[in-house]
């Protein structure tokens, strides 16, 4: 008997979300099919690697990446150009300094550093909060008004308080990245609660919650197979929005990214493990369906570049 | 494709004898059905009956046991295409390639990183499964020696054979004939050849084809001369085509039950460079690779691959167990602050993770609830006072410990008084609810 190649039939399609404009804008989304598998679909946008620059210098990051970034990332906007200029996809700035542990920063302090970035870079922003869900509410609104035109991707809204941080998406023309907690249904219950407060789902970038290779990358990876399948395979059009993965967030706070060579010495050097370390979890993230990455390591996302431009 | 227990039925020879331990043929056809039951208890099957109901029993994917000893690896098997569905049975093996050409000095090296591969992770000891002794110097006796070379110097390793050549085969496999070698590969042009030598050593047997049109004539063709244990080489080498190949010959397998691609598949890794050949043995692990062959095994890929099959291949129906304990973060002294969360992998790593971002050294008491998680334990009611206090009093912490203050988890609130009642003598305190919150709280304690 002959092979009849398997296909799927697929009902579903992920929404195209565009952040900023002009040349160098970026679109994600648009895949009809599972990951990569172009003999059954489309894949009209390939994943877009965005990297993370941050508000406050990155003191603590683990050495290897903070010497990676080290003569740009004293000052954000120089840091940005920097990314730009490794080849990032997207910049993504986190506003830590507003975090009332860290530095406490108010929210027009936040909003002139995301307008100063914004004006530096040709490549689309994406503007991340400090993840302290109260404090992000202002900071997120300040900031997406003082970047209104530049068509952003702003968040991250979460069930605390997705309805500030929606609005000032919806007010300002921003994208908005809506994160829930590593769970099938709260990462649609978030998108069908943003959609009746009239948000448009099709703006949605959601993120499952990321997580680092071997710390629970695996409830990750199957979250979002999960998620692409309800998308694709039963047309739910509350899980078609694009993923995120915030990839750098999660890795370069794991031993495996910060234990010195004499420490673990069955682990191979440090420099060469916490940049495969970051590079493994995008590849998981990416084989599981990301759509965009957040990543820390310029050299890390290079590679992980390489990986998309093989899979595609 | 399964049978029904009727359509079993109708191949049993219906005398209702009882012999098989159940009161009618029908009986046992539907313990067939459910696979409850083994046709081997039914001394009467009719050989056409044990060939039509032994294929339809097979896996849709065969299993397939490279070596011999404690070493061995069973990989294949598989019974779906996404881990959530039930989950990944038989992690992929990962083999280092060792070249006829760096017989000698460069072989030895190699064989000493295998031997000394192994890392313990979450209680597990993972290490290089393979050697893939590959010809590439077109030289018999050469890949001879090297194969010697690799059985001698590190024994009981499983050995794969890679050559297209059968007597470069003939000759290696003389110095690991009894130990289940893969030999990699046959092709349209050398089937009969290695089939033969497959089949007589009681070698498991790789098939290279260029396509999957190709691989399964060629996969026929060497069932059809009597080697059963095959694995599956389609030739894809860009992640694109792994991804796509690879899901076809599952898909076909598992879905269609499509007997010629029913086997493991073998993947080649191979990049210039390092990283790049972690991300494709990454790709390999997670879409559906048996095997992985790499050119190099540095401990930091072979720690990130290793990590990475274990995550992919863990049950997801079962969470990952932390070891119970009291776990010294940081330089923790006696005056440090103790917390105790439960023995669910994901709930230890996040709040150890958040504990070593506050950079305040800490315990961290790890109390066995069979992997849930602190608000499910609590329910299940295996993460009550009384349970904390027996551990608590137990670990013997109170000896590192002196401030005897322990900090629970803010989603058990509720337990802090039943607690203090229980461990006599201890301070209860809330902590946060969330682990994020857990830097704010420690360094207002510090």
């Amino acid at each position: 008997m002959a092979l009849v190649i398997p296909k799927e039939s697929y009902s579903g399609k992920i929404y195209e979300v565009q952040i900023g404009s002009g040349g160098k804008s970026v679109t994600i989304g648009g895949a009809n099919a599972l990951p990569f598998l172009s003999f059954e679909g489309v894949f009209p946008h390939k994943p877009a690697v965005a990297l993370e620059i941050m508000d406050i210098a990155p003191t603590d990051w683990p050495e290897t990446v903070q010497k990676a970034v080290s003569g740009a990332s004293a000052n954000p906007v120089s840091w940005a150009k920097f990314c730009q200029e490794q080849g990032a996809d997207l910049v993504a700035l986190r506003l830590l300094g507003t975090h009332p542990d860290q530095q406490n920063k108010s929210a027009d302090e936040a909003a002139r550093v995301a307008a100063d970035v914004a004006a530096a870079i040709d490549v689309p922003l994406v503007i991340l909060g400090s993840g302290q869900a109260e404090k992000d509410s202002q900071v997120l609104q300040a900031a997406a008004a003082a970047t209104r035109g530049k068509n952003c991707a702003i968040g991250k809204a979460v069930e605390e308080n997705y309805k500030t941080v929606a609005a000032a998406a919806m007010a300002n023309d921003h994208k908005l990245i809506a994160m829930s907690q590593l769970d099938v249904n709260l990462a649609k219950q978030l998108n069908i609660l943003l959609s009746q407060m009239g948000f448009a789902k099709e703006k949605i970038i959601m993120d499952p919650m990321s997580s680092a290779l071997g710390y629970g990358l695996e409830y990750t990876y199957s979250v979002m197979e999960r998620i692409r399948q309800a998308a694709l395979l039963q047309n739910d059009p509350m899980m078609q929005t694009p993923i995120v993965c915030d990839i750098g967030l999660n890795v370069w706070k794991v031993k495996e990214t910060i234990a010195p060579d004499a420490e673990m010495p069955e682990w191979g050097g440090l420099a060469d493990r916490a940049l495969a370390w970051e590079v493994i979890s995008a590849s998981g993230m990416l084989t599981a369906g990301a759509d965009m990455l957040i990543m820390r390591h310029p050299g890390a996302a290079a590679k992980t570049k390489e990986l998309i431009a093989d899979l595609m | 494709m399964a049978l029904s227990g009727v359509e079993i039925f109708k191949y049993l020879p219906k005398t209702n004898c009882k012999k098989c331990g159940h009161p009618t043929c029908l009986a046992f056809a539907m313990k067939l059905a459910a696979k409850q039951a083994s046709l081997d208890a039914c001394p009467d099957a009719s050989a056409d009956a044990k060939k039509v109901l032994g294929e339809a029993a097979a896996p849709p994917i065969r299993g397939i046991v490279i070596g011999a000893g404690d070493k061995a690896v069973k990989v294949g098997d598989e019974i779906c295409l996404f881990r959530h569905e039930k989950k990944f049975f038989n992690p992929c093996a990962l083999a280092v390639s060792i070249k006829a050409s760096e017989a000698g000095d460069a072989a030895a090296k190699k064989i000493d990183a295998v031997k000394t591969s192994e890392i313990d992770r979450v209680g597990q000891k993972l290490r290089v499964d393979a050697i893939c002794v590959t010809d590439d110097a077109g030289d018999a006796a050469k890949f001879a020696s090297v194969v010697k070379q690799v059985v001698d110097g590190a024994p009981g390793v499983p050995v794969i054979l890679n050559s297209k050549n059968p007597a470069a085969i003939e000759a290696g496999i003389a110095h690991c004939a009894d130990k289940r070698p893969l030999i990699y590969a046959a092709t349209a042009e050398n089937a009969e050849a290695m089939a033969k030598i497959a089949k007589e050593k009681k070698a498991s047997l790789a098939i290279s084809a260029n396509g999957l049109e190709a691989l399964e004539a060629l996969s026929d063709k060497v069932k059809a001369m009597g080697v059963d244990d095959l694995v599956l080489d389609p030739g894809a080498r860009k992640a694109k085509d792994m991804v796509e190949q690879y899901t076809i010959i599952r898909r076909a397998a598992i879905k269609k039950n499509f007997k010629p691609l029913g086997f493991p598949i073998i993947s080649f890794a191979d990049r210039g460079d390092s990283l790049a050949e972690a991300t494709a043995a990454a790709i390999g692990v997670m879409k559906y690779a048996s095997i992985i062959v790499l050119n190099s095994i540095e401990k930091w890929k072979m720690l990130a691959l290793l990590s990475l099959r274990q995550n992919i291949y863990t049950d997801p129906q079962v969470p990952m167990q932390v070891k119970q304990d009291i776990y010294k973060i940081g330089d923790a002294k006696e005056s440090s602050p103790l917390m105790i969360t439960t023995n669910f992998s994901l709930s230890y790593f996040i709040v150890r993770g958040e504990v070593e971002n506050s950079k305040v050294p800490s315990w961290i008491a790890v109390m066995d609830n069979e992997g849930l998680s602190v608000l499910t334990a609590w329910a299940a009611g295996k993460f009550t006072a009384s349970k904390i206090a027996q551990f608590i009093t137990e670990s013997g912490v109170e000896k590192n410990v002196t401030t005897k203050e322990l900090i629970i988890p803010g989603y058990v609130a509720v337990l802090s008084g039943a607690l203090e009642e229980k461990l006599p003598g201890w301070k209860i305190t809330v902590g946060p609810r969330e682990a994020n919150q857990l830097p704010t709280f420690l360094k207002g304690k510090a």
